[in-house]
């Protein structure tokens, strides 16, 4: 699928302002961007750049203190709770570092899960078939590898077809190897679904699978790259 | 050290503060229980003390006044204080049913034995005025007051008595009217009035009919009763007896030893329970704090150091729960010593603090919270630390009983995730479950007495008593006075009987009572065992004794006891023991009437008779009553069981109350903690939830489908546990004297249930803003 000049997400002057006991953290001082419908993109920053923040805003899992955020015509700063929970439940696949699969539920039972909360939910066989763990659905997580589980955490992710599928440092906790694997299941959503993907890393040897780079530093947006050929994940090394 | 101190309790202090609730409730309950017992004794040993209640009385026909030297003279005798004591009939013009009282001659020496203790006006003069102190019930039940008057027929002739005092004395703490069973105030009184006009009343100048004895310390008081039965004997003397067979004394004895195994056993059942879920919630919390523990070991720190921290902070919970059981368990107590003084009367409360009961209480509260702490700790610290911080071993999901029964198969992921949480934390969950199941059995334990009392007053009052009136005679009364009883008005069925002052013997065991002649087979004045069935006393059959009688008395059925009869000069005679059997009353024997008889020596006479009454026409019978001088007293059966519903729900209800609030913030406490851990080890789970968008609502339902599987899971274990604990206490309750049947109605079990489930609907709410509050990003970020 291409690359359409519509906006998923706009975001203008976005602060965010946490207040730390006696101390404001200054974790996005301005930050403007877009990002376009079917788009992979990768945000890269150090620790601490606000790179978590921006996609814990554009997620709906916070508001920002001051600036617009928008999904589509729908604006996400003055939402509530619920509002964000609704739009989290229709829109929005999270994966995480850690996974956070629930222990107690098969691989297949965890995208089960989305596909209960889910208006036209996939198939859960469907999609750990994408992720390449059909064959595993009946395994909990502690019987799954690491990078397994982080795949059965995108299949639960992208369970529900979401417009966008927000990635936290995925293969912050793998190895090399399995790191591109996750990356390659990734990489395959947003190709054949077409889902807006967006990737933090600080690693920035991933950057190269992403149509654009936006690089974060101490909060603001530190430079905007364009891919002009998108590299597979098996081609990447680090 | 002392900062991880602070800074665990900074973060666990609301578990903590729920845990050291639970064993406070525990501590205060049995100190409140324990210190208002206490206070209680104390103040009437104090009011016993203040008035000097005399220790040995006795009651003969008319005896001169020179006797008094002679039992003054026997060894061991300290003082001697010879009365006039008399039952009048009374005229009250607003009571259609008749009323009388007990005259009771005082002197005006000072500090006399038998004091009384001056509520309102003044003592009378001894002059003609006929000045009296009336008891302050009956006083109060007819709204007398000094400078009031009362009507009597005192010696034949109506006479005026001036009201100028209203009192108390220790000797009539309880007015039982004689042949009675039960207090009423409006129908019978005492009334105190000078020795030397009663003398001229009765015609007993020099005279005295009643003895009450102050002994020397350590005199024998059976060698005393001895001698005094032998001087009085050829005087009409009934035999004299100590404070144990002293009417008022023995009742309220009696009344206070059972209200100190309830303050006792059912507060102990309670401590036990909250020591015990003490001992559970901080083992978990412990438990949880595993990683922490390895952490520390792997910093270096000695597993002697990692225990004391924890034993500090177990050691001040349980200071915490010291301090607020004490306190409240104190201060409660004061409000019960005078809720219970005011049903006792005694003049003044001695308040105490049942300080050994109290430390005990701690003693058990540290010991159960120490050695769960101890077994927690041994296993925390076995680990070795690299192993500690690892994840737990996952769980294996396979082969679980709701994965074999397709249990899972029906449920939605969010009914699995439940269902196998529960079942892979056997242990936790068998806890919560238990811990709240003992919530359940506390409610049982603490409001099935109601279910027993209401049966005994359905038992005796609506089975057993199905007479409307029982009257009793001033002398006894021929068989044709029964015919003329038949024809009173509204009567439709009349049952005489006969009761004679008695003493049981068998060896040195002795018991007095009155002894009941019936009918073969009473009709309206029924005797009922345990198991309902009327108990019938053939002619010639012996006497029949209750259970408690018989174990009293030390016989069994064939058995043969002496029976002294006691307000008449006649030998003692052998009767067998023809039955025993089981019920819930006093200690009581009965004989077939005719064999009572011909054991008097007498043809038929009556001491009173039961009443069948049109409930029309009781008023027009009371006023017909009302003129007969040969009618002593009227017991009207309704009248009596309101008196005692009444007596028995002030006495009662205070401790019912207090245990059923108890047992509320026990179940409270638990449902709590439980929900604080559930929610302590799903918060990640619900986080990921709330994450992908399940709302709020739907999340919930994991952590409270889990707390509800609980609360219904205990219910069904915590019912047979509250029957296990009701028949303990009921055991408990099986004194000497008494014996409770263990009734439990299906009301109880259903109100334990009910509070439990709206307690934990409570600690839901409570959970639930918690949940809303939990930081979802903050929550997935921590590695697991």
């Amino acid at each position: 699928m291409s690359i359409t000049q519509t906006n998923v997400f706009t975001a203008r002057s976005v602060t965010k302002v946490y207040r730390m006991g006696e101390v404001d953290v200054h974790a996005l001082r301005g930050v403007s961007v877009e990002m376009l419908a079917g788009e992979f993109v990768v945000i890269l920053g150090a620790s601490g750049s606000g790179k978590s923040t921006l996609l814990n805003i554009l997620g709906g899992l916070d508001v920002p203190t001051a600036g617009e955020v928008t999904f589509r015509d729908q604006s996400l700063t003055d939402a509530d709770e619920d509002d964000l929970t609704e739009f989290r439940r229709e829109h929005v696949g999270f994966v995480f570092q850690f996974y956070n699969l629930i222990a107690s539920l098969t691989a297949e039972e965890n995208v089960a899960l989305v596909a209960d909360i889910a208006r036209d939910p996939l198939p859960p066989t469907e999609a750990l078939r994408m992720v390449g763990l059909h064959d595993r659905r009946d395994h909990y997580p502690s019987q799954l590898s690491g990078g397994e589980q982080q795949r059965v955490a995108i299949a639960r992710a992208i369970g529900k077809r979401p417009d966008v599928l927000l990635c936290d440092e995925p293969t912050g906790a793998l190895d090399v190897k399995t790191g591109v694997v996750v990356l390659e299941a990734i990489a395959r959503i947003n190709q054949e679904l077409g889902t807006m993907t967006a990737v933090i890393t600080h690693n920035a040897a991933i950057a190269d699978i992403a149509d654009r780079v936006i690089s974060l530093s101490d909060g603001q947006v530190a430079d905007v790259r364009v891919n002009t050929s998108r590299k597979q994940a098996k081609e990447l090394v680090w | 050290m002392n900062r991880l101190l602070i800074a665990d309790l900074k973060r666990l202090w609301r578990q903590g503060l729920a845990i050291s609730l639970l064993l406070g409730c525990g501590i205060s309950l049995f100190v409140m229980s324990n210190s208002s017992m206490l206070s209680l004794e104390r103040s009437r040993q104090q009011y016993y003390r203040d008035y000097r209640f005399g220790e040995v009385f006795t009651a003969l026909v008319r005896a001169p006044e020179s006797l008094a030297d002679k039992i003054a003279d026997v060894p061991g005798v300290q003082e001697v204080q010879t009365r006039i004591v008399r039952d009048v009939l009374l005229d009250i013009p607003d009571m259609v049913e008749p009323a009388s009282c007990r005259l009771v001659s005082i002197d005006t020496a000072d500090d006399p034995m038998n004091g009384i203790h001056l509520l309102r006006g003044r003592f009378p003069v001894d002059d003609d005025r006929l000045e009296v102190i009336v008891s302050e019930m009956f006083a109060n039940s007819h709204d007398f007051l000094p400078g009031d008057s009362l009507v009597c027929i005192m010696g034949g002739r109506k006479q005026t008595l001036r009201i100028v005092g209203i009192g108390m004395s220790p000797e009539y703490v309880y007015v039982v009217q004689p042949g009675m069973m039960i207090t009423d105030d409006r129908r019978f009184g005492i009334v105190w009035m000078p020795r030397r006009q009663m003398a001229a009343a009765f015609n007993m100048e020099g005279a005295f009919n009643n003895l009450s004895i102050d002994l020397r310390p350590r005199a024998s008081t059976d060698e005393v009763i001895a001698r005094v039965d032998r001087i009085t004997k050829p005087f009409g003397g009934t035999g004299a007896h100590d404070r144990d067979d002293q009417v008022s004394h023995r009742r309220v004895a009696d009344e206070m030893s059972q209200m100190k195994t309830m303050a006792f056993v059912t507060p102990a059942i309670f401590l036990a329970v909250s020591a015990f879920l003490f001992n559970i919630v901080f083992t978990r919390l412990v438990n949880q704090q595993t990683e922490q523990i390895a952490t520390l070991r792997a910093f270096g720190y000695r597993p002697r150091e990692i225990g004391w921290h924890y034993i500090k902070m177990v050691m001040l919970l349980v200071f915490i729960a010291t301090v607020m059981g004490w306190t409240v368990g104190l201060r409660l107590s004061w409000w019960m010593t005078s809720e219970y003084v005011k049903f006792f009367r005694f003049p003044e409360i001695d308040y105490q603090f049942a300080s050994k009961h109290a430390i005990a209480a701690v003693g058990v509260g540290a010991s159960a919270a120490l050695i769960g702490t101890f077994a927690a700790i041994r296993k925390a610290i076995r680990l070795q630390p690299a192993e500690a911080m690892r994840p737990a071993a996952p769980k294996d999901y396979r082969g679980l009983i709701a994965e074999r029964t397709g249990l899972s198969k029906i449920l939605s992921p969010v009914g699995r995730m439940v269902v196998r949480r529960l079942e892979t934390n056997r242990m936790a969950t068998t806890l919560s479950v238990l811990g709240m199941g003992l919530a359940v059995a506390v409610l049982v334990l603490g409001s099935y007495m109601q279910n027993t009392i209401d049966f005994l007053i359905e038992f005796q009052f609506e089975k057993s008593q199905r007479q409307d009136v029982m009257l009793t005679f001033v002398d006894t009364l021929s068989a044709s006075s029964i015919h003329d009883a038949a024809h009173l008005p509204g009567v439709s069925d009349v049952e005489p009987f006969r009761s004679a002052p008695v003493r049981l013997r068998n060896g040195t065991r002795t018991r007095r009572v009155g002894l009941m002649g019936l009918n073969a087979k009473p009709n309206l004045y029924r005797i009922l065992d345990d198991q309902q069935q009327s108990v019938s006393f053939p002619v010639r059959g012996g006497l029949t004794v209750s259970q408690k009688m018989a174990e009293l008395l030390d016989v069994q059925t064939g058995d043969e006891v002496w029976v002294d009869i006691l307000d008449r000069r006649q030998p003692s005679y052998r009767v067998p023991i023809a039955e025993v059997f089981a019920n819930f009353t006093d200690p009581s024997a009965y004989l077939n009437r005719h064999q009572l008889h011909d054991l008097l020596g007498e043809g038929e006479q009556f001491s009173g008779a039961f009443l069948s009454v049109d409930t029309n026409r009781v008023a027009d019978l009371y006023a017909e009553v009302k003129q007969m001088p040969t009618v002593a007293g009227v017991v009207d059966k309704n009248a009596a069981e309101a008196s005692f519903r009444d007596t028995v729900s002030s006495s009662s209800s205070l401790m019912r109350i207090v245990n059923a609030v108890f047992s509320g913030l026990i179940a409270l406490g638990v449902i709590y903690n439980c929900a604080i851990i559930i929610l302590a080890e799903r918060a990640r789970d619900l986080a990921t939830l709330r994450v992908m968008g399940f709302r709020r609502g739907e999340v919930q339902m994991v952590l409270l489908g889990e707390l509800a599987v609980i609360t219904l899971l205990s219910i069904p274990v915590g019912l047979p546990i509250g029957y296990g604990l009701s028949y303990v206490t009921t055991l408990a309750l099986d004194t000497e004297t008494h014996r409770f049947p263990l009734i439990i109605e299906r009301s109880t079990y259903s109100y334990a249930a009910i509070v439990i489930i709206a307690a934990a609907s409570l600690s839901a709410i409570y959970v639930r803003r918690m949940l809303n509050s939990l930081d979802l990003v903050a929550v997935l970020k921590v590695k697991e």
